[in-house]
């Protein structure tokens, strides 16, 4: 409550002394917010209504209430893509996260080559999603892809079939997602070791901590807020994710692989169910706004700490 | 000044530590680790080099010997396919039409918007920051369906501008954040002295804070050019025509065409990524500070 309060009052050190209007600032900033206003904030509610109606596009909108949210809780694709989001979702805040830090670690130090070895693991950032997933998916070609040629070449007789292959399809998407974010997530945790207090770490050494325990208990504390943002960007990344199934299934095989965002647009611009997308797109802002509700709380605290 | 302390006399715990571990067993833990990553790099970078690989093959020779096999012979002809009869050219120039407008626009209004919320007080400024900063974490998907009609009442739908736009609005968000926890920490007392001399508002923010701002402004440049050089989602829902689509959505359209072609298809990704690897290679240092600045706060 107290936050909202504070978004509210007048911003700065001192408080409101001249009680004309500036319009200064206003001219700077009409442009821009109109601008914003059109695009991104007036579109974010209309969505809100958007789910409240049957619309195929063309003809006219008709409204509904809330029966596409009752279609949408029944729906199994709903339930099905709902779940891989979860899995990648589970995926994305430990698997990337882990490598990335291991190798923020190696890299901390002076090793030989540091330079071309980073550059190495952050160069798939710089790849789109659509290339990234068209090389994976060639990786993945059931015949004579990279993984099964090589498989048949040291005799295994029946090799998965990976991107047709119903449990394994979501999975072998997140890798090729994982592959992307690790580089990420390691420049983050360099910067992050750069800025630590180099007498915390000595002090901790000259205690006796090495290895695992000054990790454990001196240097991962001490990175904790760079975690908070990875974890909250790696949420956010995994709720978005929609290029790579695009790309790669369609969701397939019979929805093994789809993710809400990839749901939602088949909905609405294949099938040309407008509200029903909406109300898909609605969940998945309901979803996003579980970390960006204690993030933006976050910000706000230490924004007026200043 | 305590780096130059430890240098010259290690800590007592360094000394012993040494002194236990002969050198020989250091330099060996440092080889065999060099080697681990040398292995895990070479896996790390495995997906790039098969598609260069794959690339300079022709398809015959792949779907018959598959992808572990010493190529038969070694050609260009795929890219010249992907480039001409697959119009990777036509898409590559689509996608800077759309990407330079978009960025130069984005900076522009963030460092106008920025401007105002670094520098005056005012009812709303703190809201109107926290709108941009929650901005930058919604989900596309919440947008997709208003701004598809949003473009086609203001008739730029099937146009750039219609990519344009869209990218220069959303992009707002991060960038104006950015740009004002940066504004925020150039000292007041510089730009009221250029007040109190009789420059205006617009000419210390032209002036003087732009110039002060060119760092962060070029690390956020080369970050932007590759998030919207790179965008698939938006290019999918506002461009039909053909002739008209960037080389994400071009791609696409591409595995349609050479389903199974993957010396085609390869090529065609590889001329993709040139732009953003130059970018990359020459603006680096700009790129990662830009992906630190966002989460600095």
């Amino acid at each position: 409550m107290s936050a909202i309060n504070l978004i509210f009052r007048r911003d700065g050190q001192t408080p409101g002394r001249k009680r004309r209007i500036q319009w200064t600032p206003y001219l700077f900033l009409v442009v821009p917010l109109a601008i914003y206003f059109v695009w991104i904030v007036g579109p974010t509610f209309y969505t809100f209504y958007l789910s409240l109606t049957d619309w195929d596009g063309i003809s006219q909108m008709r409204f509904i209430g809330l029966a596409n949210y009752e279609r949408l809780f029944q729906d199994r694709d709903f339930h099905m893509s709902f779940a891989n989001n979860v899995r990648w979702l589970v995926v994305f805040i430990t698997v990337p996260t882990t490598i990335g830090l291991g190798l923020a670690l190696i890299f901390n130090t002076d090793i030989r080559g540091a330079q071309w070895f980073k550059i190495s693991f952050y160069a798939p950032l710089i790849l789109s999603f659509v290339v990234i997933g068209m090389i994976w998916a060639w990786i993945y070609e059931p015949r004579n892809g990279l993984i099964n040629s090589l498989l048949y070449g040291i005799g295994v007789e029946r090799p998965p079939g990976w991107l047709a292959d119903r449990q394994l399809a979501l999975y072998a998407i997140i890798a090729a997602a994982v592959w992307r974010q690790v580089g990420y997530v390691m420049i983050l945790y360099l910067a992050g070791l750069k800025n630590l207090d180099p007498s915390l770490i000595e002090a901790g050494r000259v205690d006796g901590a090495t290895g695992w325990t000054l990790f454990r208990h001196i240097i991962f504390p001490l990175l904790g807020p760079v975690t908070v943002v990875i974890v909250v960007i790696s949420i956010i990344d995994s709720l978005r994710a929609f290029d790579l199934v695009s790309v790669m299934t369609r969701g397939g095989p019979a929805g093994a692989s789809n993710v809400l965002a990839n749901f939602m647009y088949i909905e609405a611009f294949n099938n040309y169910k407008m509200g029903y997308g909406a109300a898909i797109a609605v969940m998945l802002f309901m979803l996003s706004l579980v970390i960006i509700i204690p993030y933006l709380y976050r910000t706000i605290k230490t924004e007026m700490e200043y | 000044m305590a780096d130059t302390i430890h240098t010259q006399s290690p800590p007592a715990t360094a000394i012993a530590s040494t002194a236990v571990a002969p050198r020989w067993r250091k330099a060996l833990r440092e080889n065999l680790l060099f080697v681990f990553l040398l292995v895990l790099t070479i896996i790390w970078l495995l997906p790039l080099f098969s598609a260069l690989l794959t690339s300079l093959r022709t398809q015959s020779d792949i779907s018959l010997n598959g992808f572990w096999s010493i190529p038969s012979s070694i050609t260009l002809q795929n890219f010249v396919e992907a480039w001409e009869r697959g119009r990777v050219s036509r898409y590559l120039g689509n996608s800077f039409l759309i990407t330079i407008p978009a960025l130069a626009g984005t900076l522009f209004l963030s460092s106008l918007s920025a401007f105002a919320l670094a520098r005056f007080r005012f009812r709303g400024n703190t809201l109107l920051y926290f709108m941009f900063v929650a901005g930058t974490m919604l989900p596309f998907q919440i947008l997709l369906l208003p701004v598809f009609r949003l473009s086609n009442t203001l008739g730029i739908y099937n146009t750039h501008w219609s990519l344009i736009m869209i990218h220069m609005a959303f992009q707002m968000g991060f960038c104006t954040f950015v740009l004002r926890n940066f504004m925020r920490t150039v000292p007041g007392d510089i730009l009221d002295a250029a007040r109190v001399d009789g420059c205006s508002e617009f000419r210390i923010y032209w002036q003087i804070m732009l110039p002060m701002s060119l760092p962060s402004l070029a690390a956020l440049a080369t970050l932007e050019f590759t998030w919207i050089f790179n965008d698939y989602l938006w290019a999918i829902i506002l461009i039909q025509s053909d002739s008209l689509k960037p080389v994400t959505a071009g791609l696409a359209t591409l595995q349609g065409q050479y389903t199974t072609n993957w010396p085609v298809l390869t090529a065609g990704s590889l001329i993709a990524i040139i732009p953003t690897v130059i970018v990359f290679a020459f603006l680096q240092r700009y790129f990662i500070q830009g992906l630190t600045l966002g989460s600095g706060k």
